[in-house]
């Protein structure tokens, strides 16, 4: 074969294999299809087993049954009008509609040569064990979990803008990293195979020496050359681009549990649902954070690292070393988002993408306690994950980024200085 | 390695209509970040929206023109949407705002909340077809000087877009030279001394980010309609940092710079890309080291250090003013 008939071949077949991907979407045939869904404090249980009746004008065109995944689809004659109801006496105990008067839907349209998705919204029953109060309960938990996983992470990254002026975007992956390297140490037949506290341990010091590192290789020489703020910033969205599919490449795109803790099942304590494990994160979050808090306002450094940040000329004057402060903040930023990365993986799973994941609600957190803000970062970490956990109430479960990142337009609208924070920093 | 082959597939993805799209883009983020001097992290959202915008009007039963018009519009609306409550701020407060809103906009269209919509993960396929009842050369058949051919489906295409890429400069080079421009300019380089003869630094940023917005959607529906099909996770952060190596590359804010940005780098990545593959299947020791998709995210690090190098050591790209290049404090 020529190389020029080679070519031609492989479009040809390429194009073949483009029909033949899209023929499913084009040209398939008509019909309703759906995921049945429950969706609980506790996440997201596909629902097998539940019958789907599919009709038209009052006569029945076809029933469908969820598959282990919740996957169900009924096929019809045409394009046209249907009603699509589920037959509620099949669903399993503990899961209900979340409206029960609404079992069926009575105007779905179907277009020509397309599959129409319907949507019914499951969840626990009111006839389940779990009452309101539980509910509430296990969200708020949840919201002080992720709480405190978010300002381990977000007070790093406001003491870094505080001292440098930098918003660093590859805060996300200092996160990652942490999580990976104690999956290192901890959960892979190459590595040692220590317990998780024991492995926590070279993997916090390794987030806070890569800190650094990173100060010493990278941002003190763009300071010594007085780059600008917006320069830095493009400079940490190339790192963190970098670091992220690094990451990717070593850890690959499987999400993994940390051996000794995955699958931990909850415990009822006083009508509430609580995985153990998240206490047990919380409580970490809290020690640590009073310890940061501690740090500040207790010791020379932590004062220094103040002065630092409200201005950075008079403290240099004062006969602080200014570029010693940084690197033990960055050093601090390290450490922090490294622990944090942990108890993160620790809860749900190491992915190559938690920090960048993490990194929208970090920011919505800082940006509402008060860029630059310490203790702000804090008060707003604990209200961005309540909110965004206590949202699931009245929200579908996959809005829950929305959530955040409408709290960090309504704040920048209200009071763009944060709750915190000062005017003076942000014009 | 057929050297031949790898430099004709790099000639043809340079000249084609996803360089031409990348371009158009990164005209609209060189407007922004180049002219204005705004940090939007998440351009990569005005092309979602103007994609499935397109896309869900056709869906709806509109046509494919009033689908470009709402796609646009859409833009638009996110621009005012993220620009108001952010541009009196800080820069910082655009760049936190928008590398957000793109990701969570992305999860939305992807989420079977919107699935009804959006048709989630699976896209929208299809609704070009008015653009190609309209191709003047015939689909099928191929065009161009041996080897260098295309099909007339893809020849339409890539007129429109490098027509549209013209169009655009033609629009940014008008606008620099006129007094908003120079306006615009004199904002980037010292915000203060604008206002004080009476230039409001707020309108101007709010105009130059919608405008590189719609063009940025533009560029979206290009890419859309090349393709036939808009996919949520076509819209990854990572187009936005590409444009951000295009567009410095090239040379911020220069009238030419985001053309030239996107020709050299679309180059350059095929033949590493090539070059990579070839490593890869052919040289044992990075074989083992490294599987086919492995390959494939080493390009991504590689254009994360590029970017970081570009910023560090030539900030004015290929042929830009380094004095202009909003490297130093002033």
């Amino acid at each position: 074969m020529t190389p020029n008939l080679r070519r031609i071949t492989i479009g040809l077949v390429l194009f073949a294999a483009l029909v033949a991907i899209a023929a499913p979407a084009l040209g398939a045939g008509e019909a309703i299809k759906g995921r049945l869904i429950a969706v609980s404090p506790e996440g997201r249980e596909p629902v097998a087993g539940v019958s789907m009746i599919v009709s038209q004008d009052a006569s029945e065109i076809g029933t469908g049954v969820s598959d282990e995944d919740g996957n169900w689809v009924v096929t019809v004659p045409s394009a046209g009008v249907y009603q699509v109801a589920l037959d509620q006496g099949t669903l399993p105990d503990g899961v209900a509609l979340t409206d029960p008067d609404a079992d069926e839907l009575p105007n779905v349209v179907v277009k020509e040569g397309q599959p129409t998705t319907v949507i019914f919204r499951l969840g626990p029953g009111a006839s389940s064990a779990v009452s309101n109060f539980g509910r509430v309960g296990s969200l708020i938990i949840l919201g002080l979990k992720l709480g405190a996983i978010i300002a381990l992470c977000a007070i790093g990254l406001s003491l870094v803008f505080a001292v440098t002026g930098l918003v660093n975007f590859a805060h996300g992956e200092l996160v990652t990293l942490g999580a990976v390297l104690a999956f290192y140490f901890h959960g892979t037949p190459a590595g040692p195979q220590w317990p998780l506290a024991v492995a926590a341990v070279p993997a916090v010091a390794l987030g806070g020496l890569f800190g650094w590192v990173q100060d010493k290789v990278i941002w003190k020489p763009l300071r010594d050359r007085r780059v600008s703020a917006l320069a830095m910033m493009v400079v940490s969205i190339g790192l963190a681009f970098a670091l992220r599919n690094l990451i990717l490449i070593v850890f690959d795109g499987l999400p993994r549990a940390y051996p000794d803790w995955a699958g931990q099942p909850a415990i009822n304590m006083l009508g509430i649902q609580i995985v153990p494990k998240h206490l047990f994160a919380i409580a970490v979050a809290v020690v640590v954070l009073v310890g940061v808090a501690l740090f500040l306002q207790r010791t020379r450094a932590g004062t220094a690292l103040r002065a630092v940040s409200d201005n950075k000329d008079l403290a240099e004057s004062s006969g602080i070393d200014v570029n010693q402060i940084i690197a033990i903040t960055w050093v601090l930023s390290g450490t922090l988002a490294a622990l944090g990365g942990i108890i993160f993986a620790l809860t749900e799973t190491v992915q190559w993408d938690m920090g960048f994941k993490l990194l929208l609600l970090i920011f919505a957190a800082v940006v509402l306690g008060g860029l630059g803000t310490a203790y702000g970062a804090i008060v707003g970490s604990f209200i961005v994950g309540l909110t965004v956990e206590l949202s699931t109430l009245v929200f579908p479960n996959e809005l829950k980024a929305g959530v955040g990142l409408l709290l960090l337009i309504v704040m920048l609208l209200v009071r763009p200085q944060g709750i915190l924070g000062t005017k003076d920093r942000i014009g | 390695m057929d050297w031949i082959d790898i430099l004709k597939d790099g000639v043809l993805a340079t000249i084609g209509p996803l360089t031409a799209a990348y371009a158009l883009s990164a005209i609209g983020l060189n407007l922004q970040f180049g002219y204005g001097g705004l940090l939007n992290f998440g351009h990569v959202a005005f092309m979602m929206v103007g994609a499935y915008g397109t896309a869900m009007t056709v869906e709806a039963g509109g046509s494919l023109w009033l689908g470009i018009v709402v796609g646009v519009l859409a833009a638009v609306v996110l621009g005012l949407i993220l620009g108001i409550p952010t541009l009196r701020l800080r820069a910082d407060y655009l760049a936190i705002t928008t590398i957000a809103a793109a990701e969570v906009i992305r999860l939305l269209i992807r989420s079977s909340w919107a699935e009804p919509i959006t048709n989630g993960v699976f896209g929208i396929q299809g609704f070009a077809d008015a653009f190609y009842n309209l191709n003047p050369f015939q689909t099928a058949a191929l065009y161009g000087i041996d080897p260098f051919l295309v099909t007339g489906r893809k020849l339409w295409m890539m007129v429109v877009a490098w027509i549209l890429v013209g169009l655009a400069t033609l629009l940014v080079w008008r606008l620099i030279r006129s007094p908003w421009g120079r306006a615009l300019k004199a904002i980037r380089e010292d915000e203060d001394a604008a206002s004080s003869i009476g230039k409001d630094p707020f309108r101007f940023k709010l105009q130059v980010l919608t405008l590189g917005g719609a063009i940025g959607a533009l560029s979206g529906i290009l890419l859309g309609m090349e393709q036939q099909n808009v996919v949520p996770d076509a819209y990854l952060p990572q187009v936005t940092f590409i444009l951000y190596v295009i567009v410095i590359l090239g040379g911020a804010g220069t009238i030419l710079g985001p053309i030239l940005g996107a020709i050299t780098f679309q180059f350059l990545f095929f033949t590493i890309d090539s070059f990579m593959a070839d490593a890869q299947s052919g040289v044992g020791w990075v074989g083992d080291l490294l599987s086919p998709s492995d390959a494939a995210q080493v390009k991504l690090v590689l254009v994360g250090i590029g970017l970081m190098l570009l910023m560090v050591f030539r900030p004015q790209g290929l042929i830009g003013d380094r004095e202009e290049s909003l490297i130093n404090e002033r």
